[in-house]
């Protein structure tokens, strides 16, 4: 038997969704129990989580030890984690070996960067065009202000060291590879083939010479190739060779991203007589650099955390802070700690990036796309 | 007849020819793509060219702005000749417009965006003169409340429309289109074919491929019909459709006519 319709052709309403479809049980049955391969996972997680929760609180937090002199003082307290040796050691991780009456310089160099940062990277920021401005002069100052000279009194680059150098070769290498892969990429498709094989050698030059070879060119074979007499700063020849390095994968995602755009969007381009730089600054650059975003960002986290491979030629990142720290005898042992504390610092800001490109992508997009 | 209808186009070639193209040829690596192409388009005139898929219609008028390099022969669009010098490229393309069959707008700009760009890039307007000037084309192609949405929420017949009004932001002494409609649903095909009808009766010189024989019919001044990359036949409208000369456009008519 059928039921009479219950609405005129045409005239029916849009109705509820039944009420076994929404709420949290129906999210749980199907996005937790709907198989039973699915309940098999479920299941298995919820005992995994069980086993390593509490274990981890109690070894990190419950039964850890956040006061004590030394390694045997923090083992009596408690027989988890001993963070004290952390505390004590916090500014060293932070600052490396730069002396301590200058280290405020640091802090003023932090702060101006997070300043140059919101106005690059939050387009609703508060006087953004003053910032734009600042972020273009930030790198100078804060040269100036780590460095010294010009009134400041002057600090060796072998006294940086720890979250500083980190954020030093960190900044540097992803603010720089990315304007340089833009060139590259674009230069890998450049008509002019003296351009493009420059390109190309370069890209697959430093795309197939592991890093650590770089960095041990920068810091000994460098001097035999340079002329008598001039020797430049070890950490200088490390950031040249991180960003160039970080350069070529650059250039190599952001070409995908070219080639992914529809060749319509070229001969629009063309068609409205744009001239070339034009053409790619206004139309192909900005979604070509969107469809790249997540390689990009991969790129950028990549280089941030291969800055730990300074330590091979003696720079003392937060690792070599740490391993340096190890060896005093009032804290050996401690290697759990420390790794931690170092890992956390680095999932922050990687974390931080990958959310950021997130939230870039969802602004970025505007409807469906060809 | 082939001969006689080029012989008198080229003997009529004054100052009031817009387009000329002279014994031009192009290749696709050893592939020969465009033989021999002699066209002169008089000012104000409507072309429609139209032939089999790869008969090189969508080639030849890609050529007229050079999204497309011939080899061999001259093409002089407005006085200036089209040749390897940047120069002269960028002078034809400022005056020719084009419409896409995939309206290839731009997807990070708006509506808006889209028709002010070149303006302001290429022609140097000020961005306030611009935008009056879009707003009135988005006007005539019926669509100004849509000016700061995105492309991609709109339908496909009023992106081509955008599109138009794009082209006609840069004022064009020329419009190119390469089968507007080809990738439109059919219930959007009409009120693309109403604006580029519009555009026709307000005197502007186009040239389009097309397979919209009604628009042929009622609008060109010479339907163009081409195959394996040679004009075969051109002649006013009534006499191409009631009188074909040649076998291969009489079976290219039957095909897309009797169906």
């Amino acid at each position: 038997m059928m039921n009479p319709p219950a609405y005129k052709p045409g005239e029916h309403p849009d109705l509820p969704p039944p009420r076994s479809t929404i709420g949290p049980i129906a999210w749980i049955r199907t996005n937790l129990l709907s198989s039973p391969t699915n309940i098999v996972l479920t299941v298995l997680s919820v005992w995994f989580l069980y086993e390593l929760v509490p274990a981890a609180l109690e070894w990190g937090f419950l039964d850890a030890a956040f006061t004590g002199e030394n390694r045997d003082e923090c083992r009596e307290k408690a027989g988890g984690a001993c963070w004290a040796f952390i505390g004590e050691r916090f500014r060293l991780f932070t600052y490396g070996f730069y002396p301590i009456e200058e280290r405020w310089r640091i802090d003023l160099t932090f702060v101006l960067l997070i300043v140059a940062l919101m106005a690059v990277l939050w387009d609703q920021c508060p006087f953004r065009k003053q910032g734009l401005i600042f972020a273009c002069v930030f790198p100078f100052v804060a040269g100036w202000l780590l460095l010294g000279g010009f009134g400041l009194t002057p600090v060796d680059t072998d006294e940086f060291g720890g979250f500083m150098l980190t954020l030093v070769i960190g900044v540097t290498g992803i603010s720089f590879s990315l304007p340089i892969g833009i060139v590259l990429a674009l230069g890998r498709q450049s008509h002019l083939p003296i351009v493009r094989v420059f390109s190309v050698s370069f890209i697959e030059f430093f795309r197939g010479v592991p890093l650590i070879a770089l960095l041990f060119v920068a810091s000994t074979m460098l001097n035999y190739f340079l002329p008598r007499g001039t020797s430049f700063d070890l950490l200088l020849r490390v950031l040249i060779m991180v960003t160039l390095f970080a350069s070529a994968y650059m250039a190599e995602v952001i070409r995908g991203g070219l080639q992914a755009l529809p060749r319509g969007q070229y001969e629009a381009a063309d068609a409205m007589g744009l001239k070339y730089w034009t053409s790619m600054r206004l139309i192909i650059l900005p979604q070509a650099l969107k469809i790249s975003i997540p390689g990009i960002v991969n790129t950028f986290i990549g280089l941030y955390k291969d800055t730990t491979l300074v330590i091979i030629i003696g720079l003392l990142d937060p690792l070599g802070v740490g391993r340096s720290s190890l060896s005093d005898t009032k804290w050996t042992g401690l290697a759990n700690e420390m790794y931690l504390f170092v890992a956390i610092f680095f999932f922050l800001s990687c974390f931080g990036m990958s959310r950021y490109s997130l939230y870039l992508e969802k602004k970025l997009a505007t409807g469906y796309e060809r | 007849m082939n001969n006689e209808t080029s012989a008198t186009q080229n003997g009529s070639t004054g100052n009031d020819s817009i387009i000329a193209i002279r014994n031009m040829h192009k290749w696709y690596g050893q592939f020969h793509a465009l033989k021999d192409i002699n066209l002169d388009v008089v000012r104000g005139e409507k072309i429609v060219i139209c032939g089999p898929s790869g008969s090189g219609k969508s080639t030849m008028i890609r050529c007229i702005n050079r999204l497309e390099e011939h080899q061999q022969g001259e093409i002089i669009v407005d006085g200036t000749e089209l040749t390897n010098d940047l120069k002269n490229v960028e002078v034809v393309r400022r005056e020719v417009g084009m419409v896409f069959q995939h309206f290839n707008l731009f997807p990070h700009l708006t509506v808006m965006e889209n028709c002010t760009l070149a303006p302001i890039w290429v022609r140097k307007a000020p961005r306030e003169e611009a935008e009056t000037i879009a707003m009135e084309y988005l006007e005539r192609v019926k669509i100004p409340d849509q000016a700061h949405k995105f492309p991609g929420q709109l339908s496909g017949g009023q992106q081509q429309r955008v599109a138009i009004a794009r082209s006609l932001c840069m004022k064009p002494r020329v419009m190119l289109f390469d089968e507007p409609t080809s990738a439109l649903d059919p219930e959007m095909i009409k009120e693309v074919l109403d604006v580029m009808v519009e555009l026709a009766t307000e005197g502007m010189t186009m040239l389009c491929v097309t397979h919209e024989m009604g628009f042929a019919k009622t609008v060109a001044d010479r339907v163009i019909f081409m195959d394996g990359g040679e004009i075969i036949e051109e002649n006013n409208p009534q006499e191409f459709f009631d009188n074909p000369q040649h076998d291969r456009t009489k079976l290219f008519l039957s095909q897309i006519l009797n169906h």
